[in-house]
């Protein structure tokens, strides 16, 4: 088990490694940079040439790569020159990833509290009325477009019913940071009007990020439990007479249970591209929106670290969902 | 039990969503809800986010709007004119020469953190900035000081600074090494406001360092700035993209009416928009202008500021070899119709532009028309230049809109279509304003390009020397042989210490460059707007876009 992990592991080093070579080379072969965002049209041609060298952008590319490794080793991305210029690009990481877990995990959670259970009641009741909802309903999360979704929740319930905030993470009311996470430092600091308005501000970006993960995580579910209910095994269970709430713990749910985790898993890698999309929308301080800017702005440093942090939790996840799948069913490991 | 009914409430909200968007238009209630902050805080939506606190390492709008709120130079703006009144210094003469000038100053003026305005502060202050050192001597860095004073210290570019001498507490001279029609009022520029010396001090303000691919800012420019304003700093909120300015109790002059000013970064203008609707912000810029009439109509206020600004239609012969003859310049000019782009691209308020400055600077030449719009005129000078039906690379930016181009896309499309009626073809470029439009038309890779230029003070060298001061500039004037005498002429004009002679030389030059040389062709200039929410009083709209909120009162 431990050199199946180290084995991954190594091999998760690599893919991080070849990707950051693939996208210097990508950024750089895009027209701008970053000097435009940092000068404006206020800048003359030779002012702009005089910048690109001090920035060392005149250099060859593979001696800029190797510089930028020689800085990477030691933690140091370079600053921002177009999100928060100045402002470390490894800082603006980890002041903006806190939003896009708490936004992530409030969305994953929302898809699986209501998909798993749908799913499966979808499945004991098939063709009932639920199921025939569930299934549409699902269909509608996969085909509608996020950004779209997005739009709509924010026009219906913010802007025109004015119910929930237009966007923003929290309304401008000072509250004690401590983690970045805006929920747990309100609870911790019993700052209890932040955690209400964080809350508040949550509702409609998770709400149009869980859309996607709910209706894959409710079709799984509900085809995984079909295909156990047809077992032999449950079959059997029922002729020795179980009943059927151990029927339904012990055996369906266990084993129907194996192919929703791996899904969850992978939800949670393409949650950051929904991510993208949402926090634009919703003017949500996390990881898709400086991404989004960072694009924008050419903001190569920004770019960089995000979408190499963005390849290792990918990645990681991937790793750590093969790692449950093998604890979950004892036939993975023997392979 | 639940989990049926969880799913059930979903399906229901969601067919309430689509149910809803179709009759949401009958729903809405006047005003709006949200979370209206009342209780003297007024939160704007800014476009962006400030690059620093620190206003002389900046350059651009966002970073100025928020650092005037809380400090201000020796010379002000008369509220909603780009004209020079007395800020922090009361008066000002020139010597005989114009070389000197002597500042008299405003007595008990306090900076935040306490520290005493007085001569010594003020040559602090110039001194600070003289004496840059490393990337903070660079034009990357120290643009506006680069652009107005020249060189550093260091002596690697000629200044125009020279020396600052304390004569008594409130009194000053300034030196300069040339004259200069930029004085005073270039001291109104929100980079050479007046700092707390003791505070740029502790927080080291003047340690900028180039690492990797961009520059890293002191403590000073990015947590403790310290001015003389209305407001004070108050905090930035990274996490939630807030910046929050609280009132200064020893303010010298009227002290502000809000207690709070709550800066809220919203990059996407219809966010602004719909925030501004919602409710949770009472004013945002740059509103467009296709929104300006349903803004009245929900009762928002849009304030138009007056125009100063210029749109063109740049030219560079470095790839398009035919635009070095005059000829086929003025062509092209007479092929557009500016009437035409002014009243079906641009706000109410925009006028066709007859030369390069606006209309309140001095200089402007009133007996040059705005030139005719005659297609029959532009065919036969393109024949006769022998560039009848030529291939034309146009360049024109997306994903930006500026107060002179509210929409470049649509305004190129009205230029393609006039270029297209005079037989010529357009080969159109379009590229994302920092995604290489900038750098590549200053490189000269454009034959045709959209840009233009928001003044920063009312003097006509802030127009026209900007643009042709230096013969390597984006129209590459140095390719023509009026290039060098055009620099030359403004440098004169610029150094002309008498006014009404100075005017006079303006005016001759305006015309020169309409008649003889031709160097881009002015289209418009634009009135941008600032919206404000309905009962939101005592803000004036300046041309300079440089508003201050502290006298805002909230109605409702």
């Amino acid at each position: 088990m431990l050199r199946y992990i180290f084995r991954r592991l190594l091999q998760m080093v690599g893919v991080v490694f070849v990707l950051s070579i693939l996208l210097f080379a990508w950024l750089r072969s895009l027209p701008g940079g970053p000097v435009s965002a940092l000068l404006g049209e206020r800048a003359t041609a030779e002012t702009r040439a005089q910048l690109q060298a001090a920035l060392g952008l005149d250099q060859p590319i593979w001696v800029q790569y190797l510089k930028f490794l020689g800085r990477a080793a030691h933690g140091d991305f370079g600053p921002s020159t177009g999100v928060l210029p100045g402002v470390d690009a490894l800082q603006i990481l980890l002041s903006r990833l806190p939003a896009t877990i708490e936004l992530s995990v409030v969305a994953i959670v929302l898809a699986v509290i209501v998909g798993v259970p749908a799913g499966y009641l979808a499945a004991r009741h098939r063709g009932g009325v639920l199921d025939t909802g569930g299934v549409l309903m699902s269909l509608v999360g996969v085909a509608v477009p996020v950004f779209f979704l997005a739009f709509l929740l924010k026009y219906v319930f913010a802007v025109e019913l004015g119910w929930l905030p237009v966007s923003g993470r929290q309304d401008p009311i000072n509250a004690t940071r401590v983690t970045g996470f805006f929920l747990l430092d309100g609870v911790v600091t019993r700052e209890w009007d932040a955690v209400w308005s964080a809350l508040k501000h949550l509702v409609l970006p998770a709400l149009a990020l869980s859309t996607i993960p709910f209706a894959v995580i409710f079709r799984i579910t509900r085809a995984s439990v079909l295909d156990v209910l047809d077992e032999d095994y449950v079959r059997t269970a029922e002729a020795k007479g179980l009943t059927s709430a151990v029927i339904r713990n012990r055996h369906v749910l266990r084993n129907a249970m194996l192919p929703v985790v791996t899904t969850i898993g992978l939800q949670i890698g393409a949650l950051l591209a929904g991510a993208v999309l949402t926090e634009r929308v919703f003017n949500f301080p996390g990881i898709g929106e400086a991404l989004a800017l960072a694009f924008e702005r050419r903001d190569y440093a920004v770019l960089q670290v995000l979408i190499l942090a963005a390849a290792a939790v990918y990645v990681f996840v991937n790793l750590l969902v093969d790692v449950l799948y093998a604890v979950i069913d004892p036939r993975v490991r023997t392979r | 039990m639940f989990r049926s009914r969880s799913v059930a409430a979903i399906a229901a909200s969601s067919f309430l969503v689509l149910g809803l968007s179709a009759c949401a238009e009958s729903q809405r209630e006047e005003g709006g809800g949200g979370s209206g902050s009342g209780g003297g805080t007024f939160t704007f939506g800014a476009a962006g986010a400030p690059k620093v606190f620190d206003p002389f390492y900046a350059t651009d709008g966002e970073t100025f709007r928020v650092s005037r709120q809380m400090m201000q130079g020796l010379v002000g703006f008369k509220d909603g004119t780009a004209d020079p009144e007395p800020g922090l210094a009361t008066e000002w003469t020139p010597s005989e020469d114009g070389l000197t000038w002597t500042f008299k100053l405003r007595e008990d003026v306090k900076f935040h953190d306490g520290t005493d305005f007085n001569a010594d502060a003020v040559c602090k202050n110039f001194e600070r900035m003289y004496n840059q050192t490393g990337a903070g001597a660079t034009a990357a860095v120290s643009q506006y000081w680069f652009d107005n004073f020249g060189g550093f210290k260091d002596g690697k570019e000629p200044s125009l600074y020279k020396f600052c001498t304390v004569k008594d507490p409130t009194t000053v001279e300034l030196g300069l090494t040339r004259v200069t029609s930029k004085f005073p009022a270039l001291l109104g520029l929100p980079s050479f406001s007046m700092q707390s010396p003791t505070a740029m001090e502790k927080y080291n303000a003047n340690t900028v360092t180039a690492q990797g691919e961009g520059f890293v800012f002191p403590e000073y420019a990015m947590e403790h700035p310290v001015g003389t304003g209305p407001m004070q700093f108050g905090s930035y909120d990274q996490a939630n993209k807030t910046i929050t300015l609280k009132k200064f109790d020893d303010y010298w002059g009227e002290k502000a009416k809000i207690d709070k000013l709550v800066f809220k970064i919203i990059p996407d203008e219809s966010a602004r928009r719909q925030e501004l609707q919602a409710g949770s912000i009472q004013g945002y810029d740059f509103p467009n202008p296709v929104d300006w009439q349903a803004l009245k109509g929900a009762g928002a206020e849009v304030k138009v500021r007056p125009a100063f600004n210029i749109l063109y239609l740049g030219m560079n012969s470095t790839t398009m070899p035919e635009l070095k003859d005059l000829k086929v310049r003025q062509a092209l000019m007479h092929a557009i119709n500016r009437e035409q782009i002014v009243k079906t691209q641009l706000p109410e308020g925009a006028t066709a532009a007859s030369q390069f400055v606006p209309d309140t600077v001095a200089g402007y030449n009133k007996d040059l028309k705005v030139p005719a719009y005659d297609p029959a005129k532009a065919k036969q000078m393109l024949t006769e230049a022998g560039a009848a039906g030529m291939t034309v690379n146009f360049w024109y930016p997306s994903e930006v809109t500026r107060p002179y181009m509210p929409a470049p896309q649509k305004i190129y499309e009205a230029i393609r279509t006039d270029l297209e009626a005079v037989g010529l073809k357009v080969k159109p470029t379009v590229k994302p304003w920092n995604g290489g439009y900038l750098d590549q038309v200053d490189a000269g890779q454009a034959g045709l390009f959209l840009l233009g230029w928001t003044g920063d003070y009312n003097t006509a060298d802030n127009f026209i020397g900007t643009f042709f001061g230096d013969t390597e500039n984006r129209f590459k004037t140095s390719n023509y042989p009026w290039g060098q005498p055009l620099k030359d002429a403004l440098q004169d004009a610029d150094s002309t210490v008498d006014e009404g002679e100075r005017t006079g030389k303006y005016e001759k030059l305006n015309e020169q460059i309409m008649t003889e040389y031709l160097p881009a062709i002015p289209i418009s200039h634009s009135p941008p707007a600032i919206v404000l929410a309905k009962g939101v009083s005592g803000v004036t709209p300046s041309p300079l876009t440089d508003e201050t909120f502290d006298q805002v009162e909230l109605g409702g």
